[in-house]
């Protein structure tokens, strides 16, 4: 990587995630994360009740669900919006190569979610207050909801690619996103695995282990896997090869 | 300083752009006329490194598009049909943006920003959001944003597409001056502005180029024809026709 890379790179991420600052929809997103994450986790996990010092089940277990709608949301505007505007035109004139460009703009809505996922530190506050948490399940279970958002990003990012229309590309991100996480549902792939005759079943795990879910609880379990977040890790670039090609279809 | 040889662009299986050549040197600023859909766009998206063409080759300053081209796009400035903007941007911070993404940075890029507000006349908006301008406006910065590296090439697609008279007398007035030290290309359907600024004019039409010539050449070109207009009309063949 020469210099230059890095400042194209950087460029790009500078005004992208100073654009989402100007824009009321990410306060909007990161006001409802906050109250989605944290009423989930007190109404519907009973955190006070469950009289356990653990955020695994009562916090981090409800994270895909919120970042299967609003992770797109905060995404859908990366290609989208430079579709609409025709500024993907004067981008791609500019002496820089698409990945600088696709790497950049990433980065930034990586970025804008590791400071959503900040914000949710007073619920790590409160249990360590009210009693003495593992912090070892704590960490994974961050490491684990990060590496899910990443992910339902990435897939937007590709969607994007595609698409003048941010609705559009909202409606196919949350599909994506739903069917990535739903195939690894236990309770799906276990009733599919009843259903169908035995010889599919290793079909069954096998697409099952392709999805978001499988890997997000292996994490959340507290052991640090890496080959769970090699897992997501691959997930992103195989979605951001998707965003070039898309790219690279509306240049034809 | 841009050549361009036997250029071919099919989108499946129309024929958009077909065996075009010329060269621009420094000092001379090229008009590109041709009616609606003649390919005029198409060509240029071509020469800038946005579309790839089919068939053909362009080398901007000696260097290969196709081959290089994140090196042969640093000596170009261009200008998109309809003048894209991003729009929560305020119009300094869009120049800086671009500013940067050229390499331009620290104390070159604020002076780059100063040189091309004054050129366009921009320093009245220069904190203004860019949503919030006039047409006028936003196509000044977009023209902004195509000098502010102080390019070689220059390729304008409709520059003054939009303008009011004294704006379009304007931008004129800049292309001509900035067409002694670069080379320029810009397309227009307007007739009048040929004999403005252009040394040479082109026509295109159906994606061949039909003519090519100092305006006063074309003007002679066809027996019987005293102004470009009657030419323009005789030698391409309007949408009615087709």
């Amino acid at each position: 990587m020469k210099n230059s890379d890095i400042a194209n790179t950087l460029a790009i991420f500078k005004r992208e995630f100073l654009s989402y600052f100007n824009s009321p929809v990410l306060y909007v997103i990161v006001v409802i994360y906050l109250l989605a994450s944290m009423g989930f986790t007190f109404f519907f996990g009973r955190f006070l009740d469950s009289d356990n010092a653990s955020l695994t089940q009562t916090f981090f277990f409800w994270h895909p669900w919120i970042y299967i709608v609003l992770a797109p949301a905060v995404g859908m505007r990366l290609w989208s919006e430079e579709h609409r505007l025709g500024t993907f035109e004067l981008l791609m004139t500019m002496p820089l190569s698409p990945w600088q460009a696709i790497v950049g703009k990433f980065i930034a809505a990586a970025l804008v979610w590791a400071i959503g996922l900040a914000l949710t530190f007073s619920i790590v506050i409160t249990v360590s207050w009210l009693g003495d948490p593992d912090p070892g399940p704590i960490i994974t279970g961050y490491v684990a909801s990060y590496m899910y958002a990443l992910g339902c990003l990435a897939v937007t990012s590709a969607a994007s690619a595609y698409t003048r229309s941010q609705v559009v590309c909202f409606i196919v991100s949350v599909a994506l996103c739903i069917l990535l996480t739903l195939i690894g549902y236990p309770g799906i792939v276990d009733s599919v695995v009843r259903t169908l005759p035995g010889s599919l079943e290793q079909i069954v795990r096998f697409v099952s282990y392709l999805s978001f879910m499988d890997h997000f609880y292996e994490m959340t379990k507290g052991i640090f896997v890496i080959r769970d977040v090699l897992y997501f890790i691959s997930v992103i670039v195989v979605a951001l090869i998707i965003t070039h090609l898309g790219l690279r279809s509306k240049r034809a | 300083m841009i050549q361009v040889q036997n250029l071919r662009k099919e989108f499946g299986a129309k024929v958009a752009v077909d065996n075009v050549s010329f060269t621009v040197e420094k000092g001379e600023v090229l008009g590109f006329l041709g009616p609606n859909g003649a390919g005029k766009s198409t060509s240029m998206r071509m020469v800038t490194g946005y579309f790839r063409p089919t068939s053909g080759s362009i080398k901007i300053g000696g260097i290969d598009m196709l081959e290089k081209p994140e090196q042969a796009k640093k000596s170009i400035g261009y200008l998109p049909e309809n003048a894209p903007l991003y729009s929560d941007m305020t119009v300094a911070s869009f120049l800086g943006f671009c500013a940067e993404v050229r390499g331009i940075t620290g104390a070159a890029k604020s002076k780059a920003i100063d040189r091309v507000l004054d050129l366009c006349f921009l320093h009245r908006v220069r904190n203004q959001s860019v949503d919030t301008l006039s047409k006028g406006y936003r196509h000044r910065t977009c023209f902004a944003q195509s000098i502010i590296h102080d390019p070689d090439v220059l390729i304008l697609d409709e520059p003054t597409d939009g303008l009011d008279p004294n704006q379009k007398h304007e931008v004129r007035q800049l292309i001509k001056n900035m067409g002694k030290s670069k080379a320029i290309i810009f397309s227009t359907h307007i007739l009048e502005e040929v004999d403005a600024a252009c040394s040479r004019a082109m026509i295109i039409d159906r994606g061949k180029v039909v003519a090519d010539g100092t305006p006063e050449s074309l003007r002679k070109l066809v027996p019987g024809c005293t102004s470009m207009d009657e030419v323009f009309r005789s030698i391409t063949r309007s949408d009615l026709e087709k």
